[in-house]
């Protein structure tokens, strides 16, 4: 019986672990379609935890908080577009640069609206969905937040997107070839444009269910890595949407397994399974060799002669 | 009457030179703009952000403090961008120098400092360059890019910190997250006496002069120079392309590693999970500043220093956060990237 409550526990909290980088890895996912590395992720997912905390925190309603966070997001994947596909600058540098400048931003806010308090403010976060009493041995795992199963479908709905539709061809069109794209009379900028939009939502939302969900609380180690986490699993799931859920489980199950293994007392250096998701990535992408299915154009600004 | 037209050539020199010193006007124009939000004047808080600290004696020795490690960072990121290597893993470079040093400073018991310094200088370059070693070699040998595989590096050193830190060597009679005291004769000296200026600012200095030496006066700063513009005419003049990568690469990591040196050794005395806290981001910020240029590293590395210290001065005079600096550091990226691109046009007169 113990036993059951351990999976059952571990899955649970695998869910929950994913649910942020299912949203981060999705977000990323459209912005590499089309051809650009936004390594703003790990600050736009900060962002995002801030602006939902926020905005929940001053008008006491977590969905315009939600709200706040794709706004913020949408904003942080302009700016992102506005220098990497429209003024062509080198793309590692302007995503760190957003990356440095959504932390000190958010930072910086943080401290005007809150002030230097000792004890975290907080805010009632979203209830956990009853899908099962609480009395059946399987409720933790039914039992999660709605933005977790939003993400969940989210993968399908994006796999879709990308491979079915018309804009995902577009998508698929600027960030393999921007040339043959352009004399197809495609506008590659507003095309990337756009990916880089949907995509900072994502990460946003990523972000603000740490703040709006898991935590209700805002600290300044929320994110901890958890972009620099989804840029491995994209790599890992080599830029295909399906494969992106399985990597954010194996990821969560390692850091649930690991979580509970701790709060049992059983002496593991934890920290070194943590840097297991990134060895991996480096092992995987040493292996895929000269990124076989990353996007052609990945990293090349497109400029219209 | 006179034209003008915009062609895409090559901006001249000295625009080039201009560029990074409008985007310091132009940043703190936009920054104004959350000073005001948070209802303080702009005005008082740059003078307090770039006068002040230079005012008295002690802030602005505070200054050169800050700078320290970041001209190094700054060194070893403009290295590696300088030879067409994308090194964004100083950060964890740093880290791994200051884990070897740290490792090294407990182990030399007793020894003078002649021993000990040159001990530590060695074991943060050491440091830096191993850690650098995995995504330079996956780079050269299979093509692996490595800006992912140095980002993820840095996330890795950070747990495997935190893990000596909590376990190995974590304090056993305070229980204190710190490494073992590293011993007197492996401390870098003072400078001056009552301030945290160390020798390390000479190291960095050096290590500025002797980077600018290597890439402008040597053939191997020509072949790196080669690479950087393109890779394919390196190969086609006949460079060994992988082979002088593989070599900046790991130079870059050691330079970043002495950073991690330099803040054991001379301002912790310990390792500590926070003996960075991005100094190797700000690297990238520094180097792209400075044009990849080892001087321009250097002005650039003393006015981030200066804003890290202004941003205290800022915070402790009038409340305003202090990571106004992040901001403006920041922002002043993303205008001087945004400006770079101008370099691409010359203005020229059509009759």
């Amino acid at each position: 019986m113990d036993s059951v409550l351990f999976i059952v526990g571990l899955i649970a909290a695998m869910l929950r672990v994913a649910t942020p980088l299912i949203y981060g890895t999705l977000g990323e996912l459209f912005s590499e379609r089309a051809g650009v590395l936004n390594l703003g992720i790990e600050g736009t997912m900060f962002l995002g935890a801030f602006t939902g905390f926020a905005v929940a925190a001053t008008t006491g309603s977590l969905w315009l908080g939600l709200l706040g966070a794709i706004l913020a997001g949408i904003l942080a994947g302009l700016l992102m577009s506005l220098l990497s596909v429209r003024l062509g600058v080198n793309q590692h540098v302007a995503g760190l640069g957003i990356t440095l400048l959504a932390t000190g931003i958010s930072l910086f806010a943080f401290r005007v609206i809150f002030g230097e308090s000792k004890v975290p403010p907080s805010i009632e976060s979203f209830p956990m969905l009853q899908i099962l009493p609480d009395t059946n041995p399987l409720a933790p795992i039914t039992n999660q937040y709605l933005l977790t199963f939003i993400g969940i479908a989210l993968i399908p709905l994006v796999w879709w997107i990308i491979s079915k539709t018309r804009f995902g061809l577009q998508i698929r069109a600027v960030g393999e070839n921007p040339e043959a794209a352009d004399a197809a009379g495609l506008n590659v900028y507003a095309i990337r444009t756009r990916a880089l939009a949907i995509g900072g939502a994502l990460m946003a939302v990523g972000g603000a269910f740490l703040t709006l969900a898991q935590l209700g609380s805002f600290t300044f180690g929320i994110v901890a890595g958890r972009g620099w986490v989804c840029i491995a699993l994209i790599i890992f799931a080599n830029w295909h949407a399906v494969n992106v859920l399985w990597g954010a489980l194996i990821f969560g199950g390692v850091q649930a397994l690991q979580l509970r293994l701790q709060t049992q007392g059983i002496k593991l250096p934890y920290e070194l399974f943590l840097s297991l998701p990134y060895v991996v990535t480096i092992i995987a992408l040493t292996i895929a060799g000269r990124n076989a299915s990353a996007p052609s154009a990945l990293l090349k600004a497109y400029r219209r002669e | 009457m006179k034209k003008f037209t915009i062609e895409r050539a090559p901006a001249p020199v000295w625009m080039r030179t201009l560029l990074p010193i409008i985007a310091i006007p132009v940043t703190f124009l936009i920054t104004s703009i959350i000073i005001l939000l948070d209802g303080a004047n702009p005005f008082t808080a740059y003078y307090n952000f770039l006068i002040a600290p230079l005012a008295s004696k002690s802030s602005a020795i505070e200054v050169l403090v800050k700078s320290t490690p970041l001209l190094l960072t700054g060194a070893a990121v403009a290295f590696a961008f300088k030879g067409g290597y994308w090194n964004i893993g100083a950060e964890g470079q740093l880290y791994a120098g200051a884990i070897s040093a740290a490792f090294v400073g407990t182990i030399l018991v007793d020894v003078p400092p002649i021993i000990g310094i040159p001990a530590m200088i060695i074991g943060g370059f050491v440091g830096g360059l191993i850690w650098a070693l995995p995504s330079a070699i996956l780079k050269v040998k299979l093509g692996v890019d490595e800006v992912v595989t140095t980002l993820l590096m840095n996330s890795i050193v950070l747990n495997v910190t935190s893990f000596l830190l909590n376990g190995p060597w974590r304090n056993p009679v305070s229980m204190w997250p710190q490494s073992p005291e590293i011993q007197p004769g492996t401390m870098f000296p003072q400078l001056l006496p009552r301030t945290r200026l160390h020798f390390g600012i000479i190291l960095a200095v050096l290590v500025i002069l002797i980077t600018w030496f290597v890439i402008n006066r040597t053939s191997f700063g020509l072949k790196m120079r080669a690479i950087g513009l393109s890779k394919e005419g390196a190969r086609f003049a006949g460079i060994k392309v992988n082979k002088t990568m593989l070599t900046v690469a790991l130079i870059s990591g050691g330079i970043a590693g002495l950073a991690g040196a330099g803040e054991v050794a001379g301002i912790h005395f310990h390792l500590i999970d926070a003996i960075s806290d991005g100094l190797g981001y700000s690297g990238i910020i520094i180097a792209t500043l400075g044009g990849l240029n080892p001087f321009g590293v250097g002005l650039a590395a003393l006015f981030i220093g200066l804003i890290d210290t202004g941003a205290q001065t800022v915070s402790r005079v009038m409340g305003v956060p202090v990571y106004l600096g992040d901001v403006v550091q920041s922002t002043l990226l993303l205008v001087t990237l945004s400006l770079f691109v101008l370099q691409n046009y010359r203005i020229r007169r059509v009759k």
